[in-house]
């Protein structure tokens, strides 16, 4: 568009041969749009590297008048605090970089499982709110209203004391299948690997490469000669039972070690703090009431000639919303979906508030009054919450382009 | 949230320039001196039930206020958790912090903060339930413990147990206060902190008898006032008005006999003390009559002590360690002269 415009005005007359191309004819170096622009983009950037560097300066000037030490160099002394959960290895003789390392790993650890839920959750519930059963429909809608009108903050608040109050103490803990349930958590028989568990886990890597496989020729099979393959059903048997099959004639290569009550509470096994539980279920049903309106949107953007041209061709219900409007509905759904997820990830960070030690728990609170880093420690918390926005956004946008009707 | 803020606020200020000499100029100009409490420690900084804060370290504040303006009553506090008071100090969103913070060297030395004194000598110890029946803090191991973020006493917790060898779990929260009611609600089989504001803290639970302090005491906690590097005025003046309440207790004058005293008293001490002689305000660009001012509106240490967590408190702590020096305490001020 724009080189067509200046195009034309080199040329006025089309380009066509005149014997004499006055030398004066070539605009000034100002009047130039194309060098004008440029002078304009070089003045502003080194403008903007000029505030940069003032800022930078200024704040280094600062802080080193107040005495107040800066640098990175704190990320390697010890950090001497205890951390409640720990995704790694950590003890209190650790350093203040792996204080950064287990608060990001719960972090991600919470915003994985809350993304997982709530799109399972918000799915169901924006299909449920479109649905003909009157019972279903309302009670979708219901459920979308209460939690998307009600501050996360609350919520979390809500889903701590609630679970937190009704559990009982170690010692009259809910026993069930050798698991317990009390208010230090849901412990539970952690898995024990022995020997021979490699080939179990071969197994199932191969199951999954398997069905893989199987998809594809499926796909291709159809494409070729219209028949189906019942590719979900297989795929289950496979990566289900090869492993099993596997498990039991290499004679169950798997302990277990039982949770003990031994002085004050549950030794060994795996225990999931009640702070994970709780912020679990408010950043999980909080954000699916927005999904499920996304997924509505969506469903509602498909044409509704879509839906009559599938029961033409004598789809059922089912089949249509799964091959027709589902995939159609996605398209729209995909980026405000990111959005949501984005958000169910940033608002983990309010995890501070009950104490679940995520990375603005650990790292950007105790680390940071302990260590007296503040610009240090913001700047890379920042980083973090921005790498792994952009990263999701990454992977949304690649996924909703390979989605998109691909025109012949 | 807040604490994003006040990060961004010290990242802004850290950013354009300085301009933050004269806090004594912009506490004048403004009319009022800017305090940084606690969001909640019955003793040491409470809002009462017509929102007035009370409380020692309350006190302190006012006193400031009552030597720079001739008010006590021009203080607007700000309440702070423990991971917001150093950066609201630094940057200058605060004139003084008053808010039961431990000196330590780190802090001294590292965050680019002054400390102005000790209000208080407190210790770091352990709340459990009565009902568990323990002896002592060796027997805390496997437990669950809630404690502040951001605090000494997280550290020396994690430094006695290892010391010690004994496991455990932190359950690690924002506030005080929210460590408190999660230990009152039993995720916790213990509650550590300051003994002070143990006592403080205790009287707000739902069964105050139900819960009682371990017999260690695991670390001293010097507590006092803080205020911004750099500006050496207004040091001296945090650190002179924590000073004349002392020297005045010694002295033996309250808010109800200055008058009496300044009229009549021919104790050359006294009559520095209420500024008749001696240095005056000079050198701190004070009113003349600064430590008659605390004194008169506020009180002397002993009189602050005492309403606030002493005898005539609701939790009613002994003078201890916070005696005056001559009468087998630590308190002890440079003199006026």
């Amino acid at each position: 568009m724009s080189s067509d415009i200046s195009n034309s005005s080199h040329k006025p007359d089309g380009g066509s041969a005149q014997p004499k191309a006055p030398p004066m004819d070539k605009p000034k170096f100002w009047n130039d749009p194309k060098k004008r622009s440029l002078l304009f983009q070089v003045l502003l950037l080194s403008a903007l590297g000029f505030v940069f560097y003032t800022i930078i300066d200024n704040t280094l000037t600062n802080l080193e008048q107040r005495g107040i030490t800066t640098g990175f160099d704190f990320l390697t002394s010890e950090a001497g605090f205890g951390i409640a959960m720990s995704l790694i290895d950590y003890t209190e003789a650790s350093s203040y970089g792996m204080t950064f390392l287990v608060g990001l790993l719960n972090t991600i650890l919470i915003a994985a499982m809350g993304v997982f839920a709530a799109t399972i959750l918000g799915f169901i519930l924006g299909v449920a709110r479109l649905s003909d059963n009157w019972l279903i429909s309302k009670f979708a809608t219901f459920y979308i209203e209460i939690f998307r009108n009600i501050p996360l903050l609350l919520q979390i608040f809500f889903w701590y004391f609630a679970v937190l109050r009704t559990l009982p103490h170690p010692r009259q803990s809910i026993e069930f299948f050798g698991s317990f349930i009390n208010n230090r958590g849901f412990i539970f028989p952690a898995p024990v690997a022995e020997d021979g568990f490699g080939l179990v886990a071969f197994g199932f890597v191969a199951a999954l490469v398997g069905s893989w496989l199987i998809s594809r020729w499926s796909a291709k099979r159809q494409e070729r000669t219209g028949q189906q393959f019942p590719v979900f059903l297989t795929s289950i048997g496979l990566i289900v039972g090869v492993p099993l099959i596997l498990f039991l004639l290499s004679g169950m290569p798997m302990g277990l070690e039982h949770p003990e009550l031994k002085g004050f509470n549950f030794r060994g096994g795996i225990t999931v703090i009640p702070e994970l539980i709780a912020l679990w279920l408010a950043l999980s049903i909080y954000t699916a009431a927005f999904i499920a309106e996304t997924v509505r949107a969506g469903i509602l953007a498909v044409s509704h000639g879509q839906t009559e041209a599938a029961s033409a061709l004598g789809l059922s219900k089912g089949k249509t919303l799964r091959l027709i409007v589902i995939p159609q509905a996605m398209r729209v759904v995909i980026p405000p979906l990111t959005s949501q997820y984005l958000n169910l990830t940033k608002n983990s960070s309010l995890a501070t508030a009950i104490g679940y030690p995520d990375l603005v728990n650990v790292f950007a609170g105790t680390t940071l009054n302990q260590t007296g880093q503040a610009i240090e420690v913001i700047a890379m918390t920042m980083a973090v919450y921005l790498t792994l926005s952009l990263l999701t956004s990454f992977f949304m946008n690649w996924y909703n382009a390979r989605i998109q009707l691909t025109e012949r | 949230m807040k604490k994003t803020l006040i990060s961004a606020a010290t990242l802004m200020v850290a950013m354009t320039g300085t301009a933050m000499a004269g806090t004594l100029e912009t506490v004048k100009e403004r009319g009022a001196v800017q305090c940084g409490v606690t969001s909640g420690v019955p003793g040491f900084s409470v809002p009462d039930d017509k929102g007035n804060w009370k409380g020692l370290d309350v006190d302190l504040c006012r006193a400031v206020a009552a030597a720079v303006l001739g008010d006590a009553s021009k203080v607007k506090f700000v309440p702070l958790n423990a991971k917001e008071r150093f950066t609201a100090l630094v940057s200058g969103e605060i004139d003084v912090l008053s808010r039961v913070t431990t000196w330590t060297q780190t802090r001294d030395t590292q965050l680019g903060i002054n400390f102005a004194g000790v209000n208080y000598y407190d210790g770091q110890g352990f709340l459990v339930k009565n009902e568990l029946g323990l002896k002592s803090v060796k027997e805390l191991d496997g437990a669950t413990v809630c404690v502040q973020s951001g605090t000494t006493t997280e550290l020396n917790m994690a430094d006695y147990f290892r010391a010690e060898g004994i496991s455990y779990t932190p359950v690690v929260f924002d506030t005080n206060d929210q460590a408190a009611q999660a230990f009152d609600s039993g995720r916790c089989d213990s509650f550590t902190t300051d003994l002070s504001q143990a006592a403080g803290l205790r009287t707000r639970m739902q069964d105050p008898s139900a819960v009682g302090a371990l017999p260690e005491v695991i670390s001293k906690e010097p507590l006092g006032p803080v205020v911004r590097q750099g500006d050496d005025t207004w040091f001296n003046i945090v650190k002179w008005s924590h000073n004349a309440m002392l020297n005045a207790e010694e002295l033996g004058i309250t808010s109800a006999n200055v008058d009496k005293m300044k009229a009549e008293s021919t104790n050359p001490n006294v009559k520095r003390l209420i500024g008749l002689d001696g240095p005056k305000g000079k050198g701190m660009d004070l009113a003349d009559d600064w430590a008659y001012q605390i004194v008169k509106q506020v009180g002397n240490y002993g009189e602050a002590y005492e309403r606030n967590v002493g005898k005539g408190s609701p939790l009613g702590l002994d003078r201890g360690l916070n005696a005056l020096w001559n009468q087998g305490g630590l308190q002890y001020a440079p003199p006026m002269r």
